[in-house]
């Protein structure tokens, strides 16, 4: 909107040419598409295209370890012992130091919320019936500031706080891939 | 004028497959080589840093986040561009030149092995509406172009497959060489038809490695090494995308991007004053293409002047002393600076085994690939 328009509209606001209703939804502001009825006059054409778009992506020496130890239900980070930061996810090398990482530590699977959402909306754009809670959890052991991107679960919504306790639920080992999904999600320590 | 100069390099591979390392980890070990041969600490001594790739290669939508970490770039000013190396040291060029930046490094790097739909992500760079509906790999491409080449220029397919055998042969003495072999041009013309005229071993195969390169400004280049390289004239250019309305004897965006760097470097005669050329032969025909391109023969010529051992090692006017993407192998985007890494070491005289006599003045060249039309060109010299 350019700004002599928002000054018109303000001043007509103030008018009460325009008129706000409290009780305004958002559906009411979905903007003009097309519609399917465009689409099926072929009012626009179009070349329905799809990419062959595949990828295997090579897990290198830290990340491969980190998820080997995931599928024995640890969680293992790089230290460098220049800054003296416990780096997970675990790298080979530090990134702020720029040199090589020095050894291999094992961390907790526990640790506490550093922030969180309540998703409503899912991958497909679509309104969930029960949220997702995405999480960044900063893991014991683990410098402060690192950790593992999760979901919570087990736990009300509402009562998701920063700095909550929480702790790694993890698939049975049979069900465990060397995968970050092997651990199911965050759940609070009561 | 503001000098430019390539005052490191480092590189990792190039190797037909890297199964036990990230790309991070392949490109933070070119990167710690590059460092020390330019005698730079990234974090101190860096103004800024480039990265090119192609999205669709690195398999992650928006690349650029990933770029940081393992060049010691993180949060310093860092940008990754959608090209071949070479476009990104034909930037660090640029950003120099502008007199903004002393010490610019530029990055480029193949998982090529990653990409599980190869001829998928080629088929995607095809046009939506009249190409990609028809199907087919899309190397057809290669071969179309191959046929309309030969036609119009009198190359034989026995010369094009002595392009195979000499560049394969090249990078037996070039340990950073995925692909070296000794055949004979009988072994490649007997290799099947893939997209007739062209034959299977004309086809060079992907190759995964990194490769990293510190630039500066003439001042701080001297100030650092004792062979700095200097960058004497860079070009670049990319011609229709229609299949039916281009050029298919000839790679006029060559032409136009030789034109253009030599115009800035004063070369007026590339013949005599270029020792020696990298240039693209991610299939064998392109090579020639290529040369004629760069004007470093006439038209129809290059055929001959292969047969007659011209653009080997020891010849007149050797091209692809590294082996090229035949022999090195095809880095992806990260080509262009595999071939300006052989003229940097050829003019250095570091290149060992396979070493060209007197090599002062150098030309690298790259194409995108099927099924582009994008390519560039940089002028290398060891003198400023
Ligand atoms: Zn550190």
């Amino acid at each position: 909107m350019g700004r002599a328009h928002a000054k018109e509209l303000s001043r007509s606001y103030a008018k009460g040419v325009i008129k706000v209703s409290s009780k305004f939804k958002a559906e009411d502001f979905k903007g003009i598409a097309l519609s399917e009825e465009d689409f099926k006059e072929k009012k626009v054409i179009f070349s329905d295209i799809r990419a062959k778009a595949y990828y295997a992506w090579t897990a290198g020496v830290a990340i491969s370890r980190f998820l080997s130890e995931l599928k024995e239900g640890k969680i293992i980070a790089r230290k460098c012992n220049k800054c003296g930061r416990v780096l997970i996810p675990p790298r080979m090398f530090c990134e702020l130091c720029y040199r090589p990482t020095d050894e291999w530590v094992y961390v907790k699977d526990t640790g506490r919320v550093n922030t969180f959402s309540i998703a409503w909306i899912g991958v497909n754009a679509s309104r969930l019936k029960e949220p997702l809670i995405p999480a960044v959890i900063e893991i014991d052991g683990a410098s402060p500031g690192m950790g593992i991107y999760h979901m919570l679960g087990e736990v009300d919504p509402a009562e998701v706080r920063i700095g909550m306790n929480v702790q790694a639920v993890w698939k049975p080992k049979e069900e465990r891939k060397g995968c970050i999904t092997d651990i199911k999600y965050f759940k609070p320590i009561k | 004028m503001l000098e430019v100069a390539i005052i490191g390099v480092g590189w990792a591979g190039s190797k037909s497959c890297t199964p036990d390392l990230s790309f991070q980890e392949m490109v933070y070990e070119a990167a710690v080589k590059a460092y020390a041969d330019a005698n730079v600490n990234p974090q101190v001594d860096v103004d800024a840093f480039i990265s090119a790739d192609e999205d669709y290669w690195a398999g992650y939508s928006i690349f650029e986040e990933y770029v940081p970490d393992q060049l010691g770039a993180v949060l310093k000013p860092t940008w990754h561009i959608t090209g071949d190396g070479l476009h990104a040291l034909i930037n660090a060029y640029m950003m120099i030149r502008s007199n903004l930046f002393e010490v610019v490094v530029v990055e480029s790097h193949s998982k090529a092995s990653d990409i599980l739909s190869y001829a998928g992500i080629i088929q995607h760079a095809t046009d939506p509406v009249y190409v990609k509906p028809l199907g087919g790999h899309p190397f057809y491409i290669a071969g179309l172009e191959m046929r309309r080449y030969l036609y119009e220029t009198g190359v034989s397919e026995e010369q094009c497959a002595q392009v195979v055998v000499k560049n394969k042969r090249n990078a037996i003495f070039n340990p950073n060489a995925a692909y070296p072999a000794e055949l004979t041009v009988e072994d490649v013309l007997n290799s099947p038809y893939v997209f007739s005229p062209l034959k299977a071993l004309e086809v060079s195969s992907t190759a995964e490695g990194a490769i990293v390169m510190v630039l500066a400004s003439g001042d701080v280049a001297r100030r650092l090494t004792d062979v700095p390289i200097w960058v004497r004239g860079v070009g670049w250019a990319i011609d229709t995308p229609n299949l039916d309305g281009r050029d298919w004897g000839r790679a006029v965006y060559v032409e136009v991007a030789a034109d253009m760097a030599y115009k800035m470097a004063g070369i007026t005669n590339p013949r005599r004053q270029i020792h020696v050329a990298e240039v693209d032969d991610k299939f064998s025909y392109k090579e020639l293409q290529h040369v004629e391109a760069l004007r470093l023969c006439t038209r129809g010529e290059a055929g001959e002047l292969l047969e007659a051992g011209s653009f080997y090692v020891n010849g007149e006017l050797p091209v692809n002393p590294s082996g090229g993407c035949l022999g090195v192998g095809n880095l992806l985007e990260a080509c262009g600076l595999s071939r300006a890494l052989e003229v940097v070491l050829q003019l250095r005289g570091q290149a060992q085994g396979r070493q060209v006599e007197d090599a002062k003045v150098g030309v690298a060249q790259t194409w995108r690939g099927i099924p582009t039309t994008s390519g560039a060109v940089v002028v290398l010299s060891t003198e400023g």
